[in-house]
């Protein structure tokens, strides 16, 4: 079966997009040998408003885990968080929850 | 340590009275020098410390990288330099007020960073693994000092920022 040129030609990121343009994007703050505990959490309740034992909890999953979901919505907005925790010196990405 | 001889004692206003010798006064204010000159004339590209300030928010998408650097990254550098520009006029200060606390919090945070980086430190680093070098051992003593100041100074605004009991042991073996 041959396929049309016209899909071959398209790039994958744009079919990306075109098939799932809702799918929502997630913060990611990764573990790091430097960043206190402490500060880690403290940071998670100023920016996100969390209560202190949820923002331990997300603590304790990056330290052990490696990694953490502190966030999630719109990719504007999850820009704007990855910004604001690099501000604090968090190592944040953001990827779609896929 | 007493209450009279802390670094940092609450101001009852989400501020701090400051309790620090005129040495860690000179150090912090020699280290704001050092990180305006290595924020304004460094290369991003090839230092791990300024790459380790400003991570990647799309690292496995370069075109969005892009967006995101142009969206965010002016305001991340001109923040920074803020930041350390203000715990440097406040080195000398008696009190702090909520918004230099943070500006001071946020300047120790990315002088770990710049420092723990150049030291490829981890969680288990000590003393001993710095011994052999003058350069490193002088430079992860001024790591241990800035931990303890930036910890002092939560604790501080936060009473509550203490570790965890059970933070060493992985939770899946709890």
């Amino acid at each position: 079966m041959s396929t049309a040129p016209v899909e071959v030609e398209r790039p994958d990121v744009a079919d990306e997009d075109v098939v799932a343009p809702d799918v929502p994007w997630i913060v990611i703050v990764w573990n790091d040998p430097v960043n206190l505990m402490t500060y880690v959490t403290w940071v998670f309740q100023k920016l996100f408003g969390y209560p202190r034992v949820q923002a331990t909890k997300l603590m304790l999953d990056v330290h052990h885990k490696g990694r953490a979901v502190v966030a999630n919505g719109p990719r504007e907005r999850c820009e704007s968080d990855v910004a604001r925790l690099h501000a604090y010196g968090l190592w944040a990405t953001m990827q779609q929850d896929r | 340590m007493t209450a009279d001889d802390r670094l940092f004692a609450p101001s009852g206003d989400g501020g701090v009275v400051l309790g620090l010798t005129s040495g860690i006064r000179d150090m912090l204010t020699s280290l704001c020098d050092q990180l305006e000159t290595l924020l304004t004339t460094g290369d991003r590209s090839s230092d791990p410390a300024l790459e380790r300030l400003s991570p990647a928010a799309h690292p496995d998408d370069p075109l969005r990288e892009l967006e995101f650097e142009q969206l965010a990254g002016d305001d991340l550098a001109a923040g920074r330099l803020a930041d350390l520009r203000e715990l440097r006029a406040t080195a000398g200060a008696d009190v702090l007020d909520e918004e230099q606390v943070l500006a001071w919090l946020r300047t120790l945070n990315n002088l770990r960073l710049v420092l723990g980086t150049r030291l490829d430190v981890t969680e288990e680093s000590g003393v001993e693994d710095f011994a052999g070098d003058e350069t490193s051992s002088s430079a992860f003593e001024l790591y241990g000092a800035l931990t303890m100041i930036q910890g002092e100074l939560l604790l501080a605004i936060d009473p509550e920022a203490v570790e965890p009991e059970d933070s060493d042991r992985p939770p899946d073996r709890g």
